[in-house]
């Protein structure tokens, strides 16, 4: 003891003093601030992604139409890397060192310690060979993704194809998407992306502070497991697809073909194709670039999105609206004396003189007279102004489908054009016209624009008598096969099931005794009707649509063959081929016009630099060449100003500038 | 020595020595958490630090229990000896010594590495006890005061020659043992406090703004006291010294201090931000303890420590595994029981009849206490990044050994105060 014994108590309040202050920290540290343990858990979780496995999806046979294919994604982390042998690298994977270079120091900056791409979608041929030599690339490692593969490069507009997610998918999807991912961009990969991609797991995983995994979190307790997309059945014949693009090779244009009672697609043709293996890989880049290019536009998706006048196809709608309109009967007749006189000096011409023609007749014989009667009387003798009875006329055509999409299940469908009478009375000035100012109407030319998809269903129609289902791709989503809600529903055309069976005679006719005679298959009653649509700019569009049997009908088609000239010259051999395939398997067509059709090259003349080589004239002996080639050009160059009319290439341009 | 086996045995203080042995397996446990490696769980392997740490445990309870045989007086006779010892060690380590982190503070023998700067402490305790022993029944002296803080100041500058600041700073604990022997006064002891204020405001703050916060505050005194002479004389005087302090702090700051040391302390002021460089390891640390809530993560279940997140886990940063493995409570308990124990050595200090001991007790609980402040604070950042180890926890033979021979010397004195009342 001494004098300064009191101060003892000063030195144990400080130590006081400061053991209070620490406890206060950790106390603020400790309970009071959350921040922390986020910290440490963002230190120490890694959010590993597993990517489900897109859905695959089938024919109506159970036929695979696009399936997985493992490929595999080289990671790599720098800081790891080191030592190895690059040359050898480099070899395996087919860059050069300044290629190598320049992956290194982008996986380096975006950080030393994680892993990050260094070569993608490495096919597993190679992956094959880089496995055996992984251990000489320390640092480097592989993850497996899967790609698209088309086992018969078929059918790929109707398929379309995924890419990987831009900046505007990730926001529109409200941060479903991540950097990497891969997302349907058209077809079905892009209208059923919500049911093929499935649902990505979750992993969580710990590493530690040099990024090394450690195991997972919690023993997994918030992770969760990739689960696989839908399977998706598809309406689609794989066979009669094949033979189908087989047939339109080097042709532009669509076959359209469905089953009329279930309105399910059994063929869905653009013409030119691509084969859709094109579109995955490490080459995808390259091949859609020269794809774009193309100047038959492979990635226009015709049978919705061109939009043609329908040509004397159409007399078949115009001669079941006018009956239901009581305009005519099956007995009505008209005569024609080579031609509709519509004005003083202005004559329809028709493609014969018919004489006093019956409904039957006129559909057989495709007369165009019979049907500028029918149009000016369906116009301007219903005791109302003519712009009125327009209406009814194009209500009548609306409720066969057309002017409108039609709902099918892919994106992107054009709905065509049926013109309302505010547009003429605007064209014209006042509402004063009548049937004469649009008289083309009458046979399917003018300002008519229909899809093929939309000729297809027209024919479903008639071969169902009144009816039609939504046509749709897809007729079975899953284990269930469910089928959408809005593929179930019958639609009415507007148009009684009676008047339908003089219309079908004449279709009857038409092919075993008219415009598409050479085509008739034996022992198969095929109700078509050909159509020849005028083109300004070139060559005369082949259409033909027809179904089969006459009695409980298996099958509606339509056939656009652009620039083809006569109907039944080229797409009546095609759907007669296509019928008979899918109805017996067999074709009997002689086999020199099957082969005719088969290597026939259509294709317009473009005057391109880099496609001149590949370009070969129209070989279609019955047609003069020259002057087609020119007005052919004019088509795709000064398509901006064609508007609706004919080919609309200047779809194509949109189409394409959406993207 | 005329005092039985048992009695020996009674005497002894066995609340500090149960005390030691809680602190060392608290900080053998932590050391197997901090390095526990899930892949290779095994509890005791020679290879891993928490292997040797036991070693070192064990060793040391031998060198403690030996020195409480020893006889006492031994100590005393042999404490300019040890301390000329230790100084020589210090002057060999700064020839042969291996360079660690920047530090040349270790001699190697063998597979194992001798910091002397831990035994320099426990060399000036008892040299400085042995000295102000000497000064008893007088009273203190300015001489004595300057003795004493020359056997203070002379290993302090031989470690900062390592430069290992860290311990040297350990070295200026030692006031408060001048302090309760009277040496310093009260009044110096709060200037050095405030001294320690003012150079932290005079780097938060800008120094003009600062020295007229100072003489506002004087003024304000003046107010309060009244205007007698001796007050203005006074407050004047310290409003000149702390002007010139306040103005010199800045240039002492940027020219004495290394870039290192500024870079710590401007990171605890938060002057600056930098967590993925040199805030790093505060920030891993706050990280570690933060995350550790109320209870802890549990042991052996702490992510940043296990997976080698906060640097020097086992040693310097020992106490962020207590806090992320056993949470608010852990950490609570740890300095509970630091605290009982500096509370008890001063207890035992005071109960001491010889000069000797006294000093050499506050000694101890002064070098105890500031390695125990600074190493918490600096983990949780309220103070900057100084690296001593956590005593009896930390990892490492060095500091566990030279800390339990400070502490059982100490026992050995209190063991046989009662026939020990003058040497």
């Amino acid at each position: 003891m001494n004098s300064f014994f009191e101060r003892k108590y000063v030195i144990q309040g400080i130590i006081l003093i400061v053991a209070i202050t620490i406890v206060a920290r950790l106390f603020y540290l400790q309970i009071i601030d959350d921040s922390y343990l986020l910290s440490a858990n963002n230190n120490v979780l890694r959010k590993v992604i597993e990517y489900p496995a897109r859905g695959v999806i089938l024919d109506r046979n159970g036929k695979i139409l696009v399936q997985n294919e493992p490929v595999y994604d080289l990671m790599v982390t720098p800081r790891e890397a080191k030592n190895i042998d690059t040359a050898l690298l480099c070899q395996l994977i087919g860059i050069d060192k300044e290629g190598f270079d320049k992956r290194m120091k982008k996986a380096r900056d975006h950080s030393p310690y994680r892993a990050s791409l260094f070569e993608k979608l490495i096919p597993k041929e190679t992956f094959a060979i880089l496995q055996e030599h992984m251990d000489k690339f320390h640092g480097f490692y592989t993850v497996d993704r899967n790609i698209r593969t088309y086992p018969d490069s078929v059918a790929a507009q109707f398929l379309g194809y995924i890419q990987e997610v831009n900046d505007n998918d990730i926001k529109r999807s409200n941060g479903f998407y991540r950097s990497g991912d891969y997302i349907g961009a058209s077809g079905v990969e892009r209208s059923y992306e919500e049911l093929l991609r499935g649902t990505r797991g979750v992993k969580n995983q710990m590493v530690d502070a040099l990024n090394r995994p450690q195991g997972s979190f919690m023993d997994g307790k918030y992770d969760t497991l990739a689960i696989s997309g839908e399977g998706l059945v598809s309406s689609l014949d794989k066979e009669l697809q094949l033979l189908a693009e087989k047939l339109m090779r080097n042709k532009l244009g669509s076959v359209v073909a469905i089953e009329p009672a279930t309105g399910e697609i059994l063929t869905y043709v653009s013409s030119p194709s691509y084969n859709p293996n094109l579109m995955v890989g490490r080459e995808r880049g390259n091949n859609y670039m020269k794809m774009l290019h193309d100047p038959y536009k492979p990635m226009f998706n015709r049978p919705i999105q061109a939009s043609y006048p329908p040509g004397s196809i159409f007399k078949v709608i115009a001669a079941l609206t006018a009956q239901q309109a009581g305009i005519i009967n099956a007995e009505t007749r008209f005569h024609c004396g080579g031609g509709y006189r519509y004005g003083r000096n202005a004559i329809m011409r028709c493609t014969g003189f018919h004489h006093s023609t019956d409904l039957i007749t006129s559909i057989q014989k495709s007369c165009n007279t019979y049907y500028g009667f029918v149009y000016a009387h369906m116009l301007d003798r219903r005791g109302m102004p003519t712009y009125q009875a327009y209406d009814l006329w194009r209500a009548g055509l609306m409720q066969f489908g057309l002017g409108q999409p039609l709902g099918i299940d892919l994106p992107g469908e054009k709905g065509g054009n049926v013109y309302s009478s505010e547009y003429y009375t605007k064209h014209f000035g006042s509402n004063k016209w009548t049937s004469s100012y649009n008289i083309s109407q009458s046979i399917g030319q003018g300002q008519l624009g229909i899809t093929p998809l939309q000729m297809a269903n027209l024919t479903a129609i008639v071969a169902n008598r009144g009816f039609y289902y939504r046509p749709h791709l897809i007729k079975g989503i899953g284990e269930k096969q469910i089928v959408k809600k809005e593929f179930t529903e019958k639609i009415w055309a507007g148009v009684d099931a009676k008047h339908y069976e003089p219309v079908i005679e004449g279709m009857s006719r038409a092919v075993s005794s008219g415009s598409a005679a050479a085509s008739k298959i034996p022992g198969i009653e095929m109700c078509g009707k050909t159509g020849t649509v005028q083109n300004p700019h070139g060559e005369n569009h082949a259409v033909f649509f027809a179904f089969a049997p006459r009695e409980n009908p298996k099958i509606a088609i339509a056939v656009f063959v652009e620039n083809a000239g006569y109907g039944g010259t080229w797409a009546a051999p095609i759907a007669s081929m296509l019928i008979e395939k899918y109805i017996r398997d067999t074709i009997s067509l002689p086999k020199h016009i099957q082969d005719r059709v088969k290597n026939a090259v259509i294709l317009p003349k473009v005057k391109t630099k880099e496609t001149k080589t590949e370009v070969k004239p129209k070989q279609d002996t019955t047609k003069k060449t020259t002057s087609s080639g020119n007005s052919n050009q004019q088509a795709t160059t000064k398509s901006r100003n064609t508007g609706n009319i004919i080919v609309h290439h200047s779809q194509v341009r949109r189409n394409y500038a959406q993207r | 020595m005329h005092n039985d086996k048992k009695g020996f045995l009674g005497r002894i203080d066995w609340i500090t020595i149960i005390l030691w042995l809680v602190l060392c397996l608290i900080g053998w446990f932590n050391i197997h958490a901090a390095v526990f490696d899930p892949e290779n769980p095994g509890l005791f392997s020679m290879a891993t630090n928490y292997g040797k740490q036991s070693i070192y445990i064990f060793t040391a309870l031998i060198i403690g229990f030996s020195i409480l045989i020893i006889d006492q007086r031994f100590f005393i006779s042999a404490t300019p000896f040890i301390y000329i010892v230790v100084v020589l060690l210090l002057v060999t380590v700064l020839v042969v010594g291996r360079n660690v982190g920047g530090n040349q503070a270790w001699i190697p023998i063998g597979s194992f590495r001798l910091q002397p700067s831990e035994f320099g402490k426990l060399a000036t305790c008892l040299l400085l006890a042995y000295f102000l022993n000497t000064q008893t029944n007088k009273n203190p002296t300015l001489k004595g005061l300057v003795v004493g803080a020359c056997i203070v100041l002379f290993p302090v500058f031989l470690v900062m020659l390592q430069p290992d600041t860290g311990s040297a700073l350990a070295f200026f604990s030692l006031i408060f043992v001048f302090y309760r022997e009277g040496y310093v006064s009260t009044k110096l002891l709060i200037f050095g406090g405030l001294a320690i204020l003012l150079f932290v405001l005079a780097l938060l703050i800008n120094q003009w703004l600062l020295i007229g916060i100072i003489a506002a505050i004087c003024t304000a005194f003046i107010f309060i006291f009244g205007k007698k002479r001796k007050y203005l004389i006074d407050l004047g005087v310290i409003f000149a010294i702390s002007s010139v302090y306040v103005l010199s702090v800045d240039f002492a700051y940027e020219n004495i201090l290394q870039s290192h040391q500024r870079n710590r302390i401007d990171i605890i002021l938060g002057k600056m931000d930098d967590p993925k460089g040199q805030g790093y390891n505060l920030n891993q640390s706050k990280i570690a303890i933060g995350s550790g809530k109320l209870f802890g993560k549990g042991y052996l279940q702490g992510t940043q420590t296990k997976y080698n997140f906060v640097p020097e886990q086992s040693t310097d940063f020992i106490f962020c595994t207590v806090g992320e493995e056993w949470g608010f409570v852990g950490c609570v308990t740890v300095i509970a029981i630091y605290i009982f124990l500096l509370m008890r050595i001063i207890h035992i200090a005071e109960r001491q009849r010889t000069t000797f001991a006294r000093v050499y007790a506050y000694g101890v609980a002064s070098i105890l206490f500031f390695h125990f402040f600074i190493n918490i604070g600096m983990t949780i950042g309220i103070v900057p990044v100084i690296g001593i180890p956590l005593p009896f926890i930390s990892y490492g033979g060095s500091s566990l050994w030279s800390f339990t021979i400070l502490l059982f010397i100490l026992l050995k004195f209190d063991s046989t105060r009662k026939g020990l009342s003058q040497i």
